[in-house]
């Protein structure tokens, strides 16, 4: 399915500024990430971590610059096809995005029956998602009613159901105790070991150390060596 | 298609307080404008009935029917009430009583442009003795005042009926000044001169009826698309998480449809069942003491019935359709 051998870049930035108002998130950036890349962003609090991710999956808009995904041109793509760029993301957020009115399953369903999926498969799938990262028993549990560390693997079970080909983790290890901070980190591992791209944004340096991948520095917006 | 049926019904079940207001809302609107066309329909069924009711009538001048005829055949008035088919034959005045069918050339005249005016079913002769005679019938014990008189004061006269759905009064009255124009009429009457300002009270009426329809259907559509809004707000948070997880805006926006018209359509539904309660119950009980032919309410047929819930249906499209464009831009 994806070609392990392939190194060309998968994710581009280039010249990349965004500012929220007068105060400046990013600036400068150029990065390439390659295909089957796992990529950590580092900094310390404010330094635009969470900016950097949100431009790659369009929850804001580029001030300046240029970003591709895949082949995509993020400043040309029309509002119609914003979805298929996603599909192309799984996505795990810094405070989870969990539905709270739905179940885990249906949250995690969700992903496939916007893509239009059947029921038979969708079923399928999100069960065995669910085993992967251990949910199975909760399946039809409202998110509320599950400990950080649990929502955190939904989270991470949504991002992976549909297979996309970049995976966004946005302090996914964050708010975890070192068990279940170990727990998620394997499964992200396990999506690298698959073919899959990461791009993971946190602050902990001993992840960074014991992995020995990449990762880029952000300070006050800028990207530092 | 089976899954945002799920996920519309799942949405209800969810936001129970603002379906209800929706479906009430519906609900009075579609009470509302279904009494105003039930009034209507009924209203333009005793109306029409009513004007095929209504006659013309225009007096001759006195010297128009000849006097010597009258000496002669003292049957003749039963005879004219009567029309025959071959009143056109040439009549001759010296054989008056041979021909009692028929009437004098000049009255047959008069009687053809009559008819020949626009609106007019028939022109019925009425000589003075068979208004005499009726006046008789109608003043039963009382007609012997009537013996006291020497001469019948009565005038001829023209009986005009109406076609039946005449349009309106103003045709009425027109259509009385072509015939009183006529060189031997002396005097038109309709019966009820008021008829014409009721009936135009009634196309009033009827306007704002229509108006009113316009103004429930209009305020409903945005009533519908405020508690729409309402939804989509509440739940702002999970469409946006549709949306990052790769969500369509069709996706997102059928279940609202289908929500927006299973409500419209259940506030419809018992909307026009309130409305034949009540009919159900004024038709039992009410039109039973009044003469029946009088008063006799009919319901919207099939037909009118779906086409107001396929309008209700509409209302909650449209105002689906207001909100979510609305929202969508954002
Ligand atoms: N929607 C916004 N409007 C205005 N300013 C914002 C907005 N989002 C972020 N910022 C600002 O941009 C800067 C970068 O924020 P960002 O969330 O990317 O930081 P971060 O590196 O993810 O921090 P943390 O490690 O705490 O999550 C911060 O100074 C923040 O205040
Ligand atoms: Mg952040």
């Amino acid at each position: 399915m994806i070609d392990k051998n392939d190194k060309s870049a998968i994710i581009r930035m280039f010249h990349v500024h965004k500012n929220y108002g007068s105060k400046k998130a990013l600036i400068n950036i150029n990065l390439d990430v390659s295909k089957n890349e796992f990529l950590f962003i580092t900094g310390p609090s404010g330094a635009g971590k969470s900016t950097l991710l949100k431009l790659l999956y369009l929850g804001e808009p580029v001030s300046e610059g240029q970003i591709l995904i895949d082949g995509m041109n993020l400043s040309r793509i029309s509002r119609k096809r914003i979805p298929l760029l996603r599909r192309k993301l799984g996505i795990i957020f810094q405070d989870y995005k969990l539905i709270p009115t739905k179940t885990v399953f249906d949250n995690v369903a969700l992903v496939l029956e916007a893509m239009g999926k059947k029921r038979r498969f969708v079923q399928k799938k999100v069960n065995s998602v669910l085993r992967m990262v251990g949910m199975e028993k909760r399946f039809n549990a409202l998110p509320q009613s599950l400990s950080g560390g649990e929502q955190q693997r939904i989270a991470v079970a949504r991002a992976v159901v549909g297979m996309p080909k970049i995976i966004l983790a946005d302090e996914p290890t964050g708010s975890l105790d070192p068990e279940s901070a170990g727990t998620v980190f394997d499964l992200l591992k396990g999506f690298h070991a698959r073919g899959g791209t990461l791009l993971v944004a946190t602050h902990d340096q001993e992840l960074i150390r014991k992995t020995g991948c990449r990762a880029i520095h952000l300070k006050e917006g800028r990207q530092i060596k | 298609m089976i899954l945002f049926f799920k996920r519309a019904i799942q949405d209800i079940r969810t936001n129970k307080f603002l379906n209800a207001v929706t479906i009430i809302t519906i609900f009075l609107s579609i009470l509302i404008v279904s009494t105003i066309v039930l009034f209507f329909l009924n209203a333009n069924d005793y109306m029409s009935s009513w004007k095929k009711g209504i006659r013309i009538i225009a007096y001759l001048k006195p010297d128009i029917v000849e006097p010597q005829k009258r000496a002669h055949s003292p049957l003749l008035a039963a005879g004219l009430a009567s029309e025959s088919k071959n009143s056109k034959l040439p009549y001759g005045r010296r054989f008056p009583a041979a021909s009692s069918g028929e009437l004098q050339p000049n009255l047959v005249d008069i009687k053809n442009r009559i008819q020949g005016l626009y609106g007019v079913a028939e022109a019925r002769f009425i000589s003075k003795e068979e208004a005499m005679k009726r006046l008789r019938e109608q003043m039963k014990r009382q007609s012997s005042l009537l013996d006291g008189l020497k001469e019948n004061p009565l005038p001829d006269a023209f009986e005009i009926r109406l076609t039946g759905q005449f349009p309106n009064s103003e045709r009425i009255e027109n259509l009385a000044v072509q015939i009183e124009s006529l060189p031997e009429i002396d005097d038109v009457e309709y019966g009820r001169r008021w008829i014409g300002r009721f009936v135009k009270l009634f196309d009033l009426f009827r306007l704002t009826g229509y108006a009113m329809s316009g103004i429930f259907f209009i305020a409903a559509v945005f009533i519908v698309a405020n508690t729409i809004r309402l939804v989509i707000y509440s739940r702002r948070e999970e469409i946006e998480i549709m949306r990052l997880v790769g969500a369509t805006d069709r996706f997102i926006k059928t279940p609202f449809y289908i929500e927006a018209i299973i409500q419209s359509a259940l506030g419809g539904i018992i909307g026009l069942a309130a409305l034949f309660a009540v009919y159900i119950y004024i038709s039992t009980n009410v039109e039973q003491g009044l003469s029946s032919d009088l008063l006799h309410v009919r319901f919207l047929s099939l037909r009118q019935s779906s086409t107001i819930i396929l309008c209700s249906m509409l209302v909650g499209w449209l105002g689906c359709f207001i909100s979510l464009r609305q929202f969508l831009k954002e």
